[in-house]
């Protein structure tokens, strides 16, 4: 199987999914972790890597691209009703 | 990679090395278009430079158009050029020209009022740019260096893998550039929005820390005013498809095509930057006007990532597109030079950023990019900020 998720910085604490992942579904990051999404990730959007408490800085490219707007548990989709502000 | 820092090309009489050995023709003022393209037309081996200004604006946006068709008349890949004037416009043939024959070129210029009209314009340009064009087939490559290189980097039609595939690997491509001396301008300031602090942070110095910053709030500033409720669609979060949550997350994707290295000037639109290393230009998101700009600033080369797909290209200064997709890519195989989207199908970003490097090497030793086999010329947008008088 195929890596059908990108890390793009080893900052990073989520990734980008490049296809549509069901819930459930097995995630085969780039650095040859894998895992399991916890709901349905539309091809493009993010990946939790990690349990991210309510507050926490969320990283992409290596960079704070918004703060996790509650508690965040890996395996998650993110993307604007779960990330706030922009850190 | 092969073939160390070392590549061959036009060497100018100002020291500077083109990629391209154009003869132009370029008008002072829109009335001269039809003038110059019937020029260029009857010359084989000459291209036109035809653009909507020189002429009824204000001060500030005639100043922008002077110094962006002077610094576009300066830009290396130009052998030579003739300036087409009407007679009575606001940016005069004859100044144009002496501005531009300070780089050494050849450069002559002619009033269509003074000549008679426009057919014995066209007869006296053809003439003069025929010679021209003889003189630049005599011109042979030399050796240059891959740190006599400014790229220029501009996105447009961008999709939600521009920031994951094409992007990443072209901000290799700019660091491998800048180790070797190069220079990597970087602008769409408004592309650029959201991310003002993180720019700065990575600037040579405090001044240009703050330059950076202070272009970027008023990109801000000027897409509101502009926009109005609009401006929400453009630079609030959560409104891009495809998984862009912030408007910082967006403009992240944008500038990472920048690579990684200090950001060492700022410069105003069309203007060459006089440090080496990554420069920003200030200027807009608007990719025609943006590559005009950049070769105003005295870019031989741009490379342009699309997600949608832009066949555009620029006349005098080649432009490598890089698909952020596959299905891009095959859709549109004509226009796209690279496939970034290989990285979605297991490719690494430093696989794609040497295959990059390599058509790059290519593109500079004489090899056309897609868009130069279509003749993706067009017509020059440069940047505006009032409506014309």
């Amino acid at each position: 199987m195929k890596a059908n998720a990108l890390i793009i910085n080893e900052r990073d604490n989520v990734a980008v999914v490049l296809e549509d992942i069901p819930k459930g579904g097995r995630v085969l990051l780039s650095d040859g972790r894998e895992m399991e999404a916890r709901e349905e990730i539309p091809c493009s959007h993010k990946i939790a890597l990690v349990d991210m408490a309510a507050g926490t800085r969320v990283i992409k490219y290596g960079e704070v691209i918004g703060l996790a707007g509650r508690d965040i548990p890996r395996g998650s989709w993110v993307h604007t009703h779960n990330l706030v502000g922009e850190g | 990679m092969a073939g160390g820092d070392a590549f061959r090309g036009y060497r100018r009489p100002g020291g500077e090395v083109g990629i391209r050995n154009h003869v132009a023709v370029l008008p002072s003022v829109a009335c001269a278009n039809g003038v110059a393209a019937a020029i260029a037309e009857e010359v084989p081996g000459s291209v036109p430079l035809l653009h909507g200004h020189g002429c009824g604006r204000g001060g500030e946006d005639l100043g922008i158009h002077l110094r962006t068709l002077v610094n576009l008349g300066h830009n290396p890949n130009l052998h030579g050029l003739l300036v087409v004037g009407l007679g009575c416009e606001a940016l005069r043939a004859q100044y144009l020209a002496g501005e531009i024959s300070r780089s050494g070129k050849a450069v002559e210029y002619l009033d269509i009022q003074e000549v008679g009209g426009s057919r014995k314009a066209v007869e006296r340009g053809t003439e003069v740019v025929r010679r021209m064009v003889e003189e630049a087939r005599k011109a042979v490559r030399e050796e240059a260096s891959l740190a006599e290189v400014t790229l220029g980097l501009e996105c447009g039609g961008s999709d939600a893998f521009s920031g994951i595939t094409a992007n990443p690997a072209v901000g290799l491509v700019a660091d491998w550039l800048v180790e070797r001396g190069g220079t990597v301008i970087l602008t769409e300031t408004t592309e650029m929005i959201g991310t003002a602090h993180i720019l700065r942070r990575r600037s040579r110095d405090e001044a240009v820390g703050c330059e950076v910053e202070a272009r970027i709030r008023e990109a801000e500033r000027r897409t509101r005013e502009i926009l109005g409720p609009l401006a929400a669609m453009a630079i609030a979060p959560g409104n891009m498809d495809g998984g862009m949550s912030s408007i910082r997350e967006k403009s992240l994707g944008c500038i990472l095509k920048g690579g990684n290295t200090t950001i060492n000037q700022v410069v105003d639109y069309g203007t060459p930057p006089t440090a080496k290393g990554l420069v920003v230009m200030d200027g807009p998101g608007y990719d025609v006007e943006s590559m005009t700009g950049l070769a105003a600033s005295g870019c031989q080369v741009i490379i342009f990532t699309t997600g949608r797909g832009n066949p555009i290209g620029f006349p005098v200064v080649p432009v490598i597109k890089v698909a952020s997709n596959s299905l891009l890519y095959r859709n549109m195989e004509d226009d796209m030079d690279v496939n970034a989207g290989r990285i979605l199908e297991g490719a690494s970003l430093s696989e794609l950023a040497e295959e990059i490097e390599g058509v790059l090497r290519r593109v500079l030793e004489g090899e056309l990019t897609k868009a130069e086999i279509n003749r993706q010329q067009g017509i020059l947008c440069i940047y505006t900020t009032t409506p014309a008088l």
